[in-house]
């Protein structure tokens, strides 16, 4: 069964089950899976921007990489997870009208920002597929703790 | 203001903004294409962006988008999505070639697609301009070719402030080629989209303009 993750959303599960995660048309907003492989606890969330700081008016705290991925790392923890057994793999951060002048590089940060978070909370990022201009399908395996990468220029990337 | 506070009222004068834009827009297709070329009533709505990832056939969907950045008195973004046979259309109609991958077009009908999006763009901006008397710059358009999903993210993202609301004209036009029996206009009716974002203190400029 698939589960949709939308833009600014996040979504985990109690895994060993055939359920699969997913979050379409990642282009400069950067999706973070999380994973405990002996829980087998599983959570996805799609971040648009680094900083929650950096919000004029917001009320949705997943849209922040800060907020986002500490709401998601709490979630897991009350499905069972363990913080000491977090494994990170992230995929999105690029830059969908490469050549443009006129705009931040905001993908780039993105990314740096969800790296920064993780570090923190000593979260190793064991897979990344991350940068360039072409937007990303993810899907995570929450049975196997797999992600893939879909675009619509190449093959499936596992990582 | 918020995007949601829009009232019923306000909604018709962006449909009749529509309505005259892409009226200017057909004008400068047929222009160019030398065809007549008809539309129909276009359909304008504020729509969250995972809404509006639907309407365009899901989010990934792969559409050929041109964008641009809008200064002055109104400011924000414009996107101009179009399905993939709108760009095979006009390249067709235009080069009377085809092209043989829209993810790596040349340098010409790279620009060729800028131009494009330039023009439609234009005529929306014109019919704001001519109906309130506000201005509007726009920077050099820039055209991807990808998951519209993606595409739709970048004026949230490149502009915070404008929220993830944004207003949505679906346009249909058609590129006749001839007249039926009933002397109606045949040929086939291609679909495109115009995305504005306007930044919500322009859109209150606007209503102010026109004391709606």
């Amino acid at each position: 069964m698939m589960i949709t993750v939308a833009i600014a959303d996040l979504a985990c599960v109690r895994g060993g089950t055939d359920e699969v995660l997913v979050t379409y048309a990642l282009g400069s907003c950067v999706g973070v899976c999380l994973y405990d492989e002996i829980e087998r606890t599983a959570g996805l969330i799609h971040i648009m921007l680094p900083w929650s700081r950096d919000a004029a008016y917001d009320d949705n705290r997943r849209r922040y990489a800060d907020t986002g991925i500490t709401e998601l790392i709490g979630k897991m923890i009350s499905l069972g997870a363990s913080k000491s057994r977090l494994v990170a793999k992230i995929a999105g951060g690029a830059q969908m009208f490469g050549s443009a002048s006129w705009m931040f590089n905001i993908g780039e940060r993105n990314v740096e920002a969800a790296e920064h978070v993780l570090g923190a909370y000593d979260i190793p990022v064991i897979g990344r597929d991350v940068g360039g201009s072409c937007a990303r399908t993810l899907y995570l395996h929450t049975d196997t703790g797999l992600a893939e990468v879909k675009t619509a220029m190449r093959q499936i990337r596992t990582l | 203001m918020r995007p949601d506070d829009l009232s019923p009222i306000h909604l018709d004068v962006l449909r009749e903004i529509g309505n005259i834009g892409q009226g200017n827009a057909a004008t400068a297709l047929a222009a160019f294409s030398r065809k007549l070329v008809t539309i129909d009533v276009p359909c304008v709505r504020i729509l969250d962006i995972n809404e509006a990832a639907q309407f365009l056939g899901g989010p990934e969907n792969v559409v050929t988008a041109i964008c641009v950045r809008l200064k002055g008195d109104i400011s924000g973004m414009m996107l101009t999505i179009m399905e993939r046979e709108f760009v095979s259309d006009l390249i067709r109609l235009v080069f009377g070639a085809e092209p043989d991958d829209l993810y790596a077009m040349d340098d010409l009908q790279n620009s060729f697609v800028q131009e494009i999006g330039n023009i439609l763009s234009g005529s929306y901006l014109n019919a704001v301009s001519a109906m309130s008397g506000m201005s509007a710059e726009v920077t050099v358009p820039s055209v991807a070719t990808d998951m519209v999903g993606a595409i739709l993210a970048v004026p949230a993202v490149e502009c915070a402030a404008l929220g993830t609301k944004v207003m949505f004209i679906e346009d249909s036009f058609t590129f006749a080629d001839g007249f039926d029996e009933n002397e109606r206009v045949s040929g086939s009716a291609v679909r495109c989209n115009m995305i504005l974002v306007p930044q919500m203190s322009s859109l209150e400029m606007l209503f102010d303009r026109l004391k709606v």
